[in-house]
């Protein structure tokens, strides 16, 4: 058992101590708060791919969480035995979709009928890869919760609707914040659905309607060029990923420890 | 509308007659913002370029490479206002686009470097001929000692060792022309294999971009591979030195892409490959990098920025390419590119005088 | 559980009233109720409109390719865009055989890793392991793939290099060890991958065994381990098996990191060192040069014999389930 904990950690480790050793020195101030320069100089930062990451994660977040919790919810709590079945066996199959065909399929749905590259498709993009995952796992957490609580809340005259949202999302809420966590992660680190959506930007975009930069588009960019500048830029922006990973996870939890405390 | 030409036409001269403070070159209709898409090969010197423009201008060009086969598609599609490519159009895909007559106006030319991965064997050591490189990659010579091989390079002792042929796993540009140019040298390879963005190679590895390649040929031992020269002098992977059409034999170099462009029977259209370039000093796998515009376009404010903006970059732009690793155009080119720039039109009329 | 539940809650009713047990829509009785149920349905009902969307994209984009080549498409061994002659079995089987390798090593892993957190670490250290865990799945395609370039595929090669001089007789073994890339380094950087998501899923399962179970057996006089073994892990093992599938979708679907150190080659492979092309790998790799339809038209296909696999590898493990838990519909259990 301490075997198999050990091995992940040390592939972690492995990881994370590549990608510091190689991007660190590159990680200062104005690396987090400037956009990017041109081939040729020094310098520069991602901080519009970091807010454009943001940007398209949040609304992402938006259209996937309710989606994937509200199927998730409708399958465990209204049992209607063909239809959630297929819901479900639907999600397992969709997160089996490689990225870059849902960047097509999004690309086909609104970038196509709305004439240009956007935000808002890439939130889509996202949206898509994150719905089947949170769902599976928000399942999973409803599943496990035990009837006796439901039928406890019934009995005292409580409406269903009441019981789930009082009863069963609080008590399930740490699996499905996994889940969640595990969704966004995914979002976050995701470049091929960009390439025919959010597009990328140069320049400081916040309007969701128009192209915007994403960091793992950045990341992509920069480590498929020939400068060892731009590879150790890659590196850098890899590291700020994680941390920005990391701290949504803690975030996350820490807010709703906060909530099931009350 | 006539009147508004006419205005156009009056402010366009009296602009041009203004010295100096006004930067020649800017889009005049008040357009701020462009997009772009297509080919990496230039994507570097295009960032660069456009963050120049930006300064000059106020204007954002905002450029993304998703591949040359990706600017051509959006083109077509047009959901950005100009496309690159490092590989021309065919007839079904200038069919296929939507808005009429696509220009292909080339900014600049790059040369594609021969890889390698030997003992004791530095870079421009090795001379290939073409024959024996359409050879290798068609897997007829598969170690290095062989006689061939030997024959070309009596003053390097070459080992007993498998060759490991590395090449594209990704459509690209690169391979096009490296393609382009096996089977103008080869008809064995282009019989069996022929020459596109992505090919049924009849060998061994694929690595996934320049960058994949550079590194495969770096690990492996007795690997050969191509990539654009940049990242054999980014990675200092020892490349060869290759046999063009006049026998000689030279490094890649961007005299030698400039020189390979540098021929006196260039089409006006320049959609023309210049691999196996009849030119004494030309570099044998060079090509032009284009950019794509439509001809006829609708908005005459966005008509206006791409043409001041491609007009920019084949005449201003040109002095941020060579330190960069890019060559230059030169002579006939520049001149030819220009002609190109001036045929785009708006609701029929020239845009740039 | 939910059906015995309901079962009881229905037969109650029906004492109480005289009247005949009511369904579950019949149930929703009251309005906030009712609202509840049409916005979480309508919720369930997008996910399969935008299934069945995506499933008419890529029959669209794909169809140019399906009337040329047909169902040859599917066992033809060239893939030659020159010749304009498409076919993906090849990578079929690299895509099958690397997430094959990759669960095989991923899920003891994974389990083992999920048993020691929820068992074997007191609560206050469960999330310092936890989060590097979660860490870890959140690392994107990209780093993977290029650390996998960088600093796996070397280690891979001289470990190929020796399985080959000491087993080459094997057939798996004899293949180019030199090259690094290839079915054994794309299966173990998804291995890598796919490890902290089944563990993620799995440790949250696991943490919600009831204490009573595990406890009525160490009463019993079982080892912790029989505990586990033979209480925890069965009475989870549905939940289990969803975070399995969770690895394995993303396995079968991953592209970056594969595309990276796959080898990415259309040949058919002979054994582990062999290069080879994963599905997904192959569709990102070819699309944004891919110059005319047939060729677009055919990578799209790819997408959907892809897709068409995903639907066959979920069948096969509903009918797993099922078989596990003796013949229940596992799903809504």
């Amino acid at each position: 058992m301490l075997g198999c904990i050990s091995v992940s950690v040390f592939f972690l480790v492995a990881i994370l101590g590549y990608v510091l050793v190689h991007g660190a020195s590159y990680i200062d101030w104005e690396f987090l708060t400037a956009t990017p320069v041109p081939a040729g100089e020094t310098g520069g930062g991602i901080a519009n791919a970091l807010v454009g990451s943001f940007l398209v994660v949040i609304v992402a977040s938006l259209l996937a969480l309710p989606i994937g919790i509200g199927a998730a919810i409708f399958i465990n709590e209204f049992p209607s035995l063909g239809f959630g079945h297929t819901v479900r066996f639907l999600a397992e199959v969709l997160t089996g979709v490689p990225s870059i065909v849902v960047g097509l399929f999004a690309y086909a749905l609104i970038v196509i009928p709305s004439g240009g590259f956007s935000a808002l498709s890439g939130s889509v993009a996202y949206a898509f890869i994150m719905v089947p995952i949170i769902l599976i796992s928000a399942h999973e957490a409803l599943r496990l919760v035990p009837d006796s609580l439901r039928e406890a809340s019934l009995a005292l005259g409580i409406p269903k609707w009441r019981t789930i949202m009082g009863v069963v999302l609080p008590v399930s809420s740490r699996a499905l914040v996994t889940g969640a966590v595990l969704a966004i992660s995914r979002a976050l680190g995701e470049a091929a659905p960009m390439l025919f959506t959010a597009f990328g930007n140069s320049f400081w975009n916040i309007n969701p309607t128009k192209p915007v930069a994403t960091v793992p588009l950045l990341i992509y960019t920069y480590a498929t060029g020939p400068y060892e500048d731009w590879h150790q830029k890659a590196w850098a922006a890899s590291f700020v990923l994680l941390m920005v990973v990391l701290f949504t996870s803690v975030l996350t939890r820490a807010f709703l420890r906060g909530k099931s405390n009350e | 509308m006539k009147f508004k030409n006419v205005a156009a036409a009056v402010m366009l001269t009296a602009l041009s007659t203004v010295p100096s403070q006004v930067f020649a070159g800017c889009p005049t209709k008040g357009v701020k913002e462009l997009t772009g898409a297509g080919a990496t090969f230039p994507y570097p010197l295009y960032s660069k370029m456009f963050s120049e423009y930006d300064k000059a201008c106020g204007v954002k060009v905002n450029y993304q490479s998703i591949g040359s086969g990706g600017g051509i598609r959006q083109i077509s599609e047009m959901t950005v206002d100009f496309g690159a490519s490092d590989g021309i159009m065919d007839d079904k895909q200038k069919a296929a686009a939507k808005g009429g007559a696509i220009l292909h106006i080339p900014t600049v030319s790059g040369a594609t470097a021969v890889i390698f991965n030997l003992p004791n064997v530095q870079t421009s050591q090795l001379k290939i001929t073409p024959d024996i490189l359409a050879d290798i990659y068609l897997k007829k010579i598969n170690n290095w000692n062989d006689k061939r091989i030997a024959a070309a390079n009596a003053a390097v002792k070459l080992p007993d060792l498998a060759i490991a042929v590395v090449h594209r796993s990704d459509g690209s540009g690169t391979t096009f022309i490296f393609t382009d140019y096996l089977s103008k040298v080869s008809s064995d390879w282009k019989e069996k294999v022929g020459s596109s963005t992505s090919v049924n190679w009849p060998g061994d590895v694929g690595g996934k971009g320049n960058e994949g390649v550079a590194n495969s040929v770096k690990q492996i031992p007795g690997a050969i591979g191509y990539v654009e020269v940049a990242y054999a002098k980014q990675n200092k992977i020892p490349w060869a030195q290759l046999q063009n059409k006049a026998k000689k034999f030279l490094d890649p170099s961007l005299d030698g892409a400039a020189a390979a462009a540098d021929i006196t029977n260039l089409p006006d259209n320049m959609e023309v490959s210049i691999t196996d370039s009849s030119n004494p000093n030309a570099y044998p796998i060079s090509g032009f990098t284009w950019i794509l515009a439509y001809e006829n376009q609708t908005d005459p404010a966005k008509a206006d920025a791409v043409a001041q903006l491609v007009n920019w970059m084949v005449t201003d732009g040109q002095k941020f390419a060579a330190p960069l690793e890019y060559a230059p155009l030169k002579g006939a080119a520049v001149k030819k590119a220009q002609a190109l720039v001036k045929k785009i039109k708006s609701y029929g009329a020239l845009v740039l005088k | 559980m939910t059906r015995d539940s309901q079962a009881t809650v229905e037969s109650a009713a029906g004492m109480l009233s005289g009247v005949k047990p009511l369904s579950a829509r019949q149930q929703v009785i009251n309005l906030g109720d009712r609202i509840f149920y049409v916005i979480t349905k309508s919720f369930a009902v997008l996910i399969i409109l935008l299934t069945a969307l995506l499933v008419a994209d890529l029959f669209r984009g794909a169809w140019e390719s399906i009337n040329h080549f047909g169902l040859t498409f599917l066992v033809g061994t060239t893939w030659d865009p020159v010749t304009r002659e498409f076919s993906t079995l090849p990578t079929v089987v690299g895509t099958l055989v690397k997430g094959f390798i990759a669960l095989l090593l991923a899920v003891p892993l994974s389990f083992g890793s999920a048993v020691f957190i929820c068992f074997y670490t007191p609560r206050w250290l469960r999330p310092v392991i936890s989060y590097p865990i979660e860490l870890l799945a959140g690392i994107p395609s990209i780093i993977f793939g290029m650390w996998g370039l960088f600093a796996m595929v070397p280690v891979i090669r001289v470990i190929q290099i020796w399985l080959k001089a000491n087993f080459g007789w094997f057939f798996l073994f004899n293949g180019p060890a030199v090259y690094g890339v290839g079915v054994l380094s794309g299966s173990v950087i998804l291995f890598i991958m796919i490890t902290p998501i089944i563990t993620a899923i799995s440790k949250e399962i696991l943490l919600t065994v009831p204490r009573a179970q595990i406890e009525g057996m160490l009463a019993l006089g079982s080892t912790k381990w029989e505990a586990i073994w033979k209480v925890a892990l069965p009475y989870s093992r549905i939940g289990l098996f969803g975070a399995v599938i969770l690895g394995l979708g993303r396995a079968v679907g991953e592209t970056m990191a594969v595309t990276m150190v796959g080898g990415n080659s259309f040949d058919m492979i002979h054994s582990l060192f062999d290069p080879v092309h994963s599905m997904a790998s192959q569709i990102a790799s070819e699309f944004s040069e891919a110059t005319y339809s047939l060729y677009v038209s055919s990578l799209i296909y790819v997408g959907l014999v892809l897709f068409g696999i995903t639907i066959l590898i979920s069948l096969l493990a509903q009918f797993l389930i099922w078989k596990i838990s003796r013949g229940k519909l596992a799903l809504l259990d």
